[in-house]
């Protein structure tokens, strides 16, 4: 009797599954429902964002920073600004610092319920989806009054930030769906400024990941799926470029904002949590309590910025317009504003790097200038580029399920990974 | 970081390295090294290993294409009878179409990758640049042996600018499309690409063509200026800070 020949199994994972989160086709080679070899396939999205960013002046591109990692917006936008910054020899001043470093955290918040709600979904949690996304419309709304858009903000520029914080918080107006004691409820923290909307959010809000935690934390389904799944040792972390809640899962206590401080974070009290055993569990652990410390951040920020006024851009018009009023009477005041717009700025020959902790690890933007009005050489440094690219070492001998709760953990976003 | 640290870290480097290190400098505190593809592996692999330096993360490796570097699209120093020249030349990114594309652009030290390390132990980072010798068919040796985080970013240097890492274990295209044709960050790769994709009724299926949708163009030239612009920014800025 001849031996039966049993062949691996070869099977495409997306790029349409709903758990692929956006475009990743992985070839996974299975034998029976263990992956043997996980080869992904990204660059469905690519779109060439450094090669336009070459062909723009430098401020043009600020708004494609949105749009790699279009869950972490203004971290990126950070990263882009402050590489510039760098170049030009220039800072931004005190409170726009502030406000960067507030919005940065409620960017982090943004991110992590993104991603506590998406990896629920994916293994099959539906109610955490619904409870993650009522808190980010709040802070999208901050978002909203802050830049005039939800997402894209566009908020950051080279000198500091766009504009300052609003002084009134919008409103529901009464509609179809929102009325009468509604509409009272929803209003409730905006009859002030911002800041006094943000001062609300941030005293609730930790009950709010109680509730999240509430859902996940002790639920056996969730541990089953979790726990001990997709383990990375602390070498293995540090050999496959590891950053961010990645890293510090597995108990490597590293985060930009301690050890290289940029914005406000060196005035800022926060702890860094980290990991035990480096597993998927550790990590939700490690994003859970991220969020808690990154509220407290917010609320320090909103103390000071309520007792601190002050200019929130450089008033350097090589790099920032002229109000409208002084164009009106100023001559110098109107040509600055001309050059800016048509011509942008020309940045000192050189190149930096410059890396922010953003929520998904180091996004870091290496940037060549040759003296002129663009960019002569830009390149992104996406984490989720990179913790993507270990799925292959860490997958390899997990059931087919497991890879659901890999890429969930790795908190990848194909904006920025195909870029 | 503060600058005593990484100017010892400088100073460090070339008494370990000597000769090897083609440059070293140390700007607004981030050091760059300078190091020969063929003496690459020897430093990587003490950067990583000695205990002085421990290297233990490579952050990024990155693609370089100096071709342009430093050219300007818009002559602004030299006035003619009819004043400045509002035409635009020179074949900078984005001005040329795949059949016009500049030929023959050969020059000394074209292509180069670019590394980025970070110790997590001594917190501290490090760029170390490796020129490519022949532009025909640039070579640089893999780091995917020391750290396998290499591995994706240097296939995204082949695929980008088809820099060729020497030892890569799997050196396939990743960004681009499947039979993607060219090296699309290279700098006299068009903007606008070199073809474009639609849905044929005809066929019932979707076909590539040349581009003829998108003329290539260019809306703010690349210029550089050399006056003084920037210290003289920040003398204002010195003066407006008092007013606001």
């Amino acid at each position: 009797m001849s031996a039966q020949e049993i062949r691996n199994y070869t099977m495409n994972f997306g790029p349409q599954h709903p758990a692929a989160h956006g475009v990743l086709r992985l070839v996974l080679e299975m034998d029976g429902e263990t992956v043997v070899k996980a080869d992904p396939h990204i660059g469905l999205l690519h779109r060439a964002t450094e090669k336009l960013a070459e062909s723009k002046p430098f401020n043009q591109s600020i708004g494609y920073m949105d749009r790699l990692d279009y869950v972490s917006m203004m971290c990126n936008e950070h990263g882009y600004v402050r590489a510039i910054e760098n170049l030009l020899g220039i800072e931004a001043p005190i409170r726009a610092q502030y406000i960067r470093t507030m919005f940065d955290e409620i960017t982090r918040i943004l991110n992590h319920l993104m991603w506590i709600g998406s990896n629920a979904l994916d293994l099959g949690a539906m109610a955490v989806f619904l409870y993650a996304f009522r808190e980010r419309e709040e802070l999208m709304d901050c978002y909203e009054a802050v830049s005039g858009a939800r997402m894209h903000a566009t908020y950051y520029r080279p000198g500091g930030v766009y504009r300052d914080l609003p002084a009134k918080m919008p409103q529901y107006n009464e509609s179809r769906w929102h009325k009468g004691a509604d509409l009272k409820r929803l209003n409730q923290w905006r009859e002030g400024s911002m800041l006094d909307f943000l001062d609300a959010f941030t005293d609730d809000f930790p009950s709010k990941v109680d509730e999240y935690e509430n859902l996940l934390t002790n639920n056996r389904i969730w541990k089953q799926r979790t726990v001990d799944i997709g383990i990375i040792s602390p070498e293995q972390a540090q050999a496959w470029g590891m950053t961010g809640p990645m890293l510090r899962g597995s108990g490597i206590e590293w985060d930009l904002r301690k050890k290289q401080p940029y914005a406000a974070y060196a005035d800022m009290d926060f702890d860094i949590p980290v990991g035990v055993h480096g597993d998927c569990y550790d990590r939700y652990l490690v994003r859970v309590e991220e969020m808690r410390q990154s509220n407290r951040i917010i609320k320090q920020c909103v103390k000071w910025l309520r007792e601190h006024s002050g200019p929130v851009m450089l008033n350097n018009f090589k790099v920032s317009p002229p109000s409208r009023e002084a164009m009106k009477h100023d001559m110098e005041a109107l040509i600055h504003h001309f050059k800016l717009f048509t011509e942008g700025y020309g940045v000192p020959a050189g190149e930096t790097y410059a890396a922010v902790e953003a929520p998904k690890g180091e996004f870091g933007v290496y940037m060549i200038s040759d003296g002129a009005n663009k960019p002569f050489r830009v390149k992104v440094r996406a984490p989720s580029f990179v913790h993507l690219s270990s799925m292959d070492a860490i997958t390899a001998g997990h059931m087919l399920p497991d890879v659901v709760a890999m890429i969930g953990t790795y908190d990848v976003v194909f904006g920025e990974v195909d870029r | 970081m503060s600058d005593t640290q990484t100017n010892s870290l400088a100073e460090r480097l070339v008494a370990r390295f000597g000769e090897v290190l083609g440059k070293v400098e140390t700007v607004r505190g981030e050091t760059t090294i300078e190091v020969a593809p063929s003496d690459l592996m020897q430093v990587a692999t003490a950067l990583r290993d000695e205990p002085d330096f421990d290297f233990s993360e490579l952050i990024d490796v990155c693609g370089v294409d100096y071709l342009g570097y430093g050219q300007n699209e818009w002559e602004t120093t030299s006035v003619s009878g009819a004043g400045f020249s509002r035409g635009v030349h020179g074949e900078a990114t984005g001005r040329f179409d795949w059949e016009g594309r500049p030929r023959n652009v050969e020059m000394e030290r074209r292509f180069a990758s670019v590394v980025h390390l970070l110790s997590i132990r001594h917190n501290r980072r490090l760029r170390v640049r490796t020129f490519c010798e022949d532009d025909a068919l640039p070579l640089v040796p893999s780091l995917v042996g020391l750290w396998p985080v290499a591995n994706w970013f240097e296939r995204e240097s082949f695929d980008l600018y088809g820099i060729v890492y020497d030892g890569h274990p799997d050196l396939r295209r990743i960004l681009t499309d499947y039979g993607f044709v060219g090296r699309p960050f290279r700098k006299d790769f068009p903007l606008i690409g070199n073809v474009e994709m639609r849905y044929d009724p005809d066929k019932k299926r979707v076909v590539y063509e040349p581009v003829t949708s998108v003329v290539p163009r260019v809306l703010v030239p690349r210029v550089i200026r050399d006056d003084v612009d920037l210290q003289q920014a920040k003398a204002e800025a010195a003066d407006h800070w008092q007013e606001n």
